[in-house]
């Protein structure tokens, strides 16, 4: 039996699962919800997700990495998304991305060591008349050239009172 | 919120609306690509400003207008002037300005080509050529005011269909308007609704696909987000129609305002008994649920939507079973894309022979497509099949960018192809696009100018698709991994000749011995350039040259001493330290360094960075 420890987060997540014991058609719901409250999936939520509805945890595994949403692993404070949608792409979204990953020394999907961001792209943000487009956090950044998107995140680090700058040049 | 209990409620209901709707109201595009814009900042100035005027003037907070490049943009009603690019410091000028009966000429449009200036959205280019059919509601209605769809004409179909004619005459009605798929395979609809009514099962389902999987595209979001009641009242005619009880909209995981939107839409409705059990006093029982999508291409499939809605991997399964006869869990299902299902009213409420009256002999009505990439005006455009693709690009677009010469158009992501100059006149259709060796697809549309390499977008097309193949068929799998290596070697500059016949002869085998719809078409993006581009592959390979200066491996950054003046700072800004130069000397950059970020050229005020 994995049993989840007694805090709100966990709880919230017990409340949900509740209400499909044993219906495995709900897993994706169950793991959107689950995300939701953690920002990713924690290895002892899958084994219980897996429990409750009634398949067993390599099925969960299957399940949430073929939808490329799901994570488990955490996520750094602030989540750069750099679009990659088709008309980013034509003008030079792969540079911004490339340069971003380089200068704050991450892979694709990667999270900084000071667990400031993390890195991932995106498939069109509707906003392609800004072309190339990135996201940080919920802001919208267009008509980014590589040095502008890097200001920008640096400006972030800026925010954050104190912190060094890494990497910067 | 009253039960409407009949159609005589749903009459008064509408009449009680349209007495107090205003005639003066400003209409603001907030969906998503307006927030991009800083749309939502706007709208709090316009609030503001408007209750320290003690201005009685409505704001409508409505989808996406269409002008996106533009946004944000606001209509002023009854006129219909036209106000883009607006700040929230420009909102007291707009405000003076209205009050006054004034027009505010600085936020105006100006044609980029022509510098005339328009006043009214009707006049501008980029509308004119436009036939607004399922977004015509779009900035006159707020995606959540019943009031608003409902002195538009709203639900006046679904009570036509229901009491007036019936499932049989609404699936001839739909078969007679001619109204093929939106969602890219073009599949005649009223052929697949009466298939799907003629099953005897007692449980049916109808499921409105919003995955939108098109890297390039957003209409099906657009209407999603401003127009939820449009989709929701075709799906609620196609469920009574087929006889289904239950329905689901699955959209897509990105699109957390259209899902907000459609639910709480879906929570109108019941509350109004437009949902729920006996709808408007007919007998007829239908609801419906959101679920929302995980990131995944394949699953705007069919059959890979249905299994991820049944809470599985979404695979897809050979099609000799139609979902129309065994679908979601094994019962007949219906399923449609957003932009078809948001075409039946309309179809209800003006006819099927009116509606094969616009378009092309196959193909039928209107087409909204996204408009995006290196023209002038990009965003949401709705236009009447049979029109042509340079009538697209040039008069409604208003044309390349910044005076360069015009490359492709791609359409249909990544299951379609770039057309060249030649095949600018052919009309918007869905066979003549499948002709030339495109296709219409959901409707993404991008226009690249000649600093746009054709074998990487060939190549970004493959990456993208071989991403996100299920890896269920050998083919699709291996042979989809297999082209894009020869694509990398080649915009690496080691591929040779007999590379080009090889990508021909898998793009052969994988389109005929894939399972789905992903692998049939993907090797659409390479052969399509394959044959109207060739001698950029060719240039790739031989000359080791990519014209475009787009290939890294290819190109590389050089300073031009007669314009350098010294300025020191690309030497500051350069992330590698691969520049040398004293302030006020000519710099250079070690190629061995060189990572080929083009930060340099960002940076250089004076265009002394040159790729070569
Ligand atoms: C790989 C793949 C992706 C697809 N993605 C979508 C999509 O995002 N949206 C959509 O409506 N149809 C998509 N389709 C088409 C659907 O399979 C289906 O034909 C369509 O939703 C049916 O609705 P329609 O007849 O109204 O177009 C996709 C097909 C394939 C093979
Ligand atoms: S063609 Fe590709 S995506 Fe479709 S079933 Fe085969 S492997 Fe999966
Ligand atoms: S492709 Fe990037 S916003 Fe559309």
């Amino acid at each position: 039996m994995v049993k989840l420890p007694d805090t709100p987060e966990y709880n919230k997540v017990k409340e949900f699962v509740s209400q499909f014991r044993g219906d495995k058609g709900s897993l994706i719901k169950v793991l959107h919800f689950s995300q939701g409250v953690f920002g990713y999936l924690p290895p002892e939520v899958i084994k219980y997700i897996a429990q409750e509805l009634g398949v067993t945890p390599s099925y969960v595994y299957g399940v949430l990495s073929f939808y490329n949403f799901f994570r488990t692993e955490p996520i750094g404070k602030y989540e750069i998304r750099v679009c990659l949608g088709t008309a980013c792409h034509v003008k030079g979204g792969k540079d911004i991305l490339d340069t971003l990953c380089h200068r704050l020394g991450v892979r694709k999907g990667g999270t900084t060591k000071d667990g400031m961001f993390t890195v991932n792209t995106v498939r069109c943000l509707g906003a392609c008349g800004l072309a190339p487009v990135m996201m940080v956090g919920e802001e919208v950044y267009g008509r980014l050239s590589p040095q502008r998107a890097w200001n920008i995140v640096k400006g972030y680090y800026q925010e954050e009172a104190g912190s060094e700058v890494e990497g910067s040049g | 919120m009253r039960r409407l209990g009949s159609r005589e409620d749903l009459e008064r209901l509408r009449e009680e609306a349209l007495s107090k709707s205003p005639k003066r109201f400003i209409s603001l595009g907030m969906g998503t690509a307006s927030r991009a814009h800083g749309a939502e900042a706007v709208y709090e100035a316009l609030k503001e400003e408007l209750a320290k005027r003690h201005l009685g003037i409505p704001v409508k907070a409505t989808g996406d207008h269409g002008l996106c490049g533009y946004a944000p943009v606001m209509v002023v009603f009854p006129e219909g002037i036209l106000y883009h690019s607006v700040k929230p410091a420009d909102v007291p000028d707009v405000l003076e300005a209205i009050d006054k009966g004034e027009v505010l000429e600085k936020l105006l449009y100006t044609d980029p080509i022509t510098s005339e200036t328009y006043i009214y959205e009707k006049d501008i280019p980029f509308y004119k050529k436009q036939m607004r059919l399922v977004m015509g509601l779009m900035e006159s209605v707020e995606p959540l005011s019943i009031d608003d769809y409902l002195c538009n004409g709203g639900f006046s179909a679904l009570a036509k269909a229901m009491f007036d004619m019936g499932p049989q005459a609404i699936i001839q009605e739909v078969i007679t308007s001619g109204l093929r798929g939106r969602g890219g395979a073009g599949f005649m609809t009223g052929w697949k609704w009466e298939d799907a009514a003629s099953r005897s099962s007692p449980v049916k389902y109808i499921v409105c696909n919003g995955d939108e999987g098109d890297p390039g595209a957003y209409m099906d979001r657009c209407l999603l987000e401003g127009l939820p009641f449009e989709v929701l009242e075709g799906m609620i005619i196609g469920a009574f129609a087929v006889g289904a009880h239950q329905g689901f909209v699955y959209v897509r995981k990105e699109y957390p305002l259209a899902t907000q939107n459609v639910q709480a839409a879906i929570e109108v409705l019941r509350e109004l008994g437009l949902l729920g059990e006996d709808i408007l006093g007919s007998g007829f029982d239908f609801d419906i649920q959101v679920v929302r999508g995980g990131g995944a291409f394949v699953c705007g499939e069919s059959s890979a939507l249905i299994a991820s809605i049944e809470g599985r991997v979404g695979e897809p399964r050979s099609k000799h079973v139609h979902a129309t006869e065994s679908g979601l869990w094994g019962r007949p299902t219906v399923l449609n894309n957003v932009e078809t299902l948001a075409n039946v009213p309309h179809i209800v409420n003006k006819g099927g022979e009116w509606f094969a009256s616009i378009g092309t002999k196959e193909s039928k009505g209107t087409k909204v497509f996204s408009l995006a990439g290196d023209i002038y005006n990009t965003g949401l455009v709705e236009v009447p099949m049979g029109i042509t693709l340079r009538e697209v690009v040039y008069d409604i677009g208003g044309g390349i960018q910044g005076g360069k010469a015009f490359k492709a158009v791609q359409t249909g992501g990544p299951s379609g192809g770039c057309l060249p100059e030649s095949q600018l006149d052919l009309p918007v259709d869905f066979d003549t696009l499948t002709e030339a060796g495109s296709m219409m697809g959901s409707g993404g549309m991008i226009v690249m100018d000649e600093h746009t390499c054709m074998v990487d977008v060939a190549r970004y097309f493959v990456k993208f698709l071989t991403e996100e193949s299920c890896g269920k068929c050998v083919p699709c799998r291996e042979g989809l991994k297999h082209m894009l290596e020869i694509l990398d070697r080649i915009t690496q500059g080691e591929g040779t000749m007999e590379d080009l016949e090889l990508l021909e002869d898998l793009g052969y085998v994988i389109s005929n011995a894939s399972l789905c719809g992903l692998g049939k078409s993907a090797p659409n993006p390479v052969l399509s350039t394959l044959r109207y581009f060739r001698e950029e592959y060719v240039e790739h390979v031989r000359d080791k040259k990519c014209r475009a200066g787009v290939c890294k491996a290819l190109v590389k950054y050089e300073i031009v001493p007669e314009n350098c003046n010294g300025c020191h700072v690309c030497f500051k800004e350069c992330p590698e330290g691969a520049i040398s130069g004293e302030p006020k000397g000519v710099h250079v950059i070690d190629q061995q360094k060189c990572i080929k970020c083009g930060i340099c050229r960002d940076v250089c005020k004076f265009d002394a960075v040159r790729v070569v």
